[in-house]
């Protein structure tokens, strides 16, 4: 345990502690909602909310970018509850459009070294203020949790059945993608936006491997999240390599496992 | 001979799928609520998907919307719901208190938007849909309990701790009608929930329907594909093709012209 003599591995380790249950809960709805694509474009907006920052010359460039991403999120979901087109298109237009746009802005003047931080996350810079803002991302995902995770379920697996029982179909949806979009932006800077979507989707598709109910999809998941981050964080010291795409190395090696595990679950 | 004990068995058999359907409620139906739908439209942008479309159903019936594909059928299902917006209004009417009432619809989808493998129990289902006890994390000994019974209603009750996923169509049917009929709902709409079913699952489910609104305060729409069905157990029929181009008793919507025209 000697890597816990370091300051800077304990803030990651706690980091870790708080960010990989909330990502292994949050993952659980992501997965069963097939909105893995979803929030993978809210993190590759993350890039166009920072070069909006950087434009109207914020010092941090934090609420811009959750302000960003809470629009893009709700214009996301409009659009999909507009358009004919297939969802997975319109994403994809939109992603690309997000990601260019930030480029195009934060490389003018050849500095974007400057943010490729933001590329891969940094989780061992992480702050004791900053470690607060996570804790609240994780309180506040609880709350929705206990409070909607019923109405959500029942409009991820049918809408208009959701609908006949009386839930707000589209307040639900509204909420939940404003949510995913807090979440991804609190987070992005530790954890990145190459990786973040396979933080959020690896624990809860390897957990839905060996589950049979919507308790052992959860309990699974932020079991196989928290000891992915853990087991990651530990070995990317010893490797001396990035935090963040080892925890999803170790991610990846937990689902195949799962998946060879899987007919032994089946009844 | 043996033919006519055969027939009598499934007379017998159906008697007391009736009856087990009847248990729902100590009610009959009474034939005095009735639900008005009038001068309903749909329209995306400018183009109309139905109009003018003006239905009146009392309680105790069954009645089947026919017409061929992109008709309109499942968006007019959708206007009742609410989830598509729509022109004209919807009535509850109470006719022994002349007093309108808020509508309870029971609905039975035509699938679900889940995976085969979705770790999705039946109970999970079940609680999300009549419940704010979080699936997540507790399983509560009296909701189960309460599940259970209901299921029962539909010989379900077997089924609560399985997958989704791992459910036969005959199966997933009767879950979700039972989920459809928590808590007693004054419409029961059936968006051709028969897909995936074999032939006598499709007669048992025809019957527990028949008991259920025989028995029950409760109006029954069914969106329907099978004409042989819909004639022997529909109540009256709705010719629909953007707007109701024919209703009546189902003999005499299947003998009318606009019902050549259409299914030849």
């Amino acid at each position: 345990m000697e890597f816990l003599n370091y300051g800077f591995m304990k803030n990651a380790l706690l980091a870790v502690l708080i960010i990989t249950p909330l990502f292994g809960i949050l993952g659980t709805m992501i997965v069963n909602n097939r909105m893995a694509f979803f929030s993978d474009a809210l993190g590759h907006s993350a890039l166009t909310g920072m070069a909006i920052g950087v434009l109207l010359g914020f010092s941090g460039t934090g609420v811009p970018m959750l302000l960003f991403a809470l629009a893009f999120a709700l214009l996301l979901t409009y659009m999909k509850r507009k358009s004919t087109a297939s969802t997975d298109t319109l994403i994809s237009v939109f992603s690309s459009l997000g990601t260019a746009i930030g480029l195009v802005v934060l490389s003018r003047g050849g500095n974007f070294s400057k943010y490729s931080a933001l590329l891969v996350g940094d989780i061992l810079s992480i702050t004791a203020k900053e470690i607060l803002y996570l804790l609240g991302a994780l309180v506040l995902t609880l709350v929705f949790w206990l409070v909607f995770f019923n109405r959500l379920h029942a409009v991820s697996v049918n809408q208009s059945l959701a609908k006949s029982k009386g839930i707000s179909v589209r307040l639900i949806e509204d909420l939940f993608a404003m949510l995913i979009a807090v979440i991804v932006m609190l987070s992005i800077r530790w954890v990145g936006i190459l990786i973040i979507n396979a933080l959020l989707i690896l624990p809860a598709a390897a957990s839905a491997n060996i589950s049979s109910n919507m308790r052992e999809y959860h309990l699974f998941s932020v079991i196989l999240s928290v000891a992915s981050g853990v087991l990651g964080l530990v070995l990317s010291y010893y490797l001396n390599a990035a935090a963040g795409p080892t925890i999803v190395i170790v991610s990846a090696v937990f689902f195949l496992v799962t998946l060879l595990a899987k007919p032994f679950f089946a009844e | 001979m043996f033919a006519d004990s055969e027939k009598k068995k499934k007379k017998k058999e159906r008697k007391a799928l009736r009856e087990r359907a009847g248990h729902l409620s100590e009610r009959a139906a009474c034939g005095l609520h009735c639900i008005k739908m009038t001068d309903i439209g749909v329209y995306a942008g400018k183009t109309p998907i139905i109009e003018h479309v003006n239905l009146h159903i009392h309680c105790g019936k069954l009645t089947a919307v026919i017409g061929r594909n992109g008709a309109g059928k499942s968006t007019l299902i959708k206007a009742i719901l609410g989830e598509r917006a729509h022109t004209g209004t919807i009535e509850f009417r109470d006719m022994k208190e002349n007093k309108m009432k808020k509508l309870r619809i029971g609905y039975v989808p035509q699938h679900l938007n889940i995976k085969k493998d979705a770790p999705v129990s039946v109970y999970d289902l079940f609680a999300s849909c009549i419940s704010n006890v979080p699936v997540f994390l507790l399983r509560k000994k009296a909701l189960y309990d309460k599940i259970t019974s209901r299921l029962a209603l539909f010989e379900a009750e077997g089924l609560i701790d399985k997958k989704l996923g791992d459910l036969s169509g005959g199966e997933l049917q009767r879950v979700l009608l039972s989920i459809a009929c928590t808590p007693v709902p004054n419409l029961l709409l059936l968006d051709e929930p028969i897909s995936g079913v074999d032939q006598k699952g499709m007669e048992l489910f025809y019957e527990t329907i028949h008991g259920l609104k025989e028995k029950y305060d409760l109006s029954v729409i069914l969106v329907s594909h099978d004409l042989a069905l819909v004639k022997e157990y529909a109540d009256s029929v709705i010719l629909l093709d953007k707007t109701v181009l024919c209703e009546g008793t189902p003999q005499a919507v299947m003998e009318s012209s606009q019902f050549h025209e259409i299914f030849g």
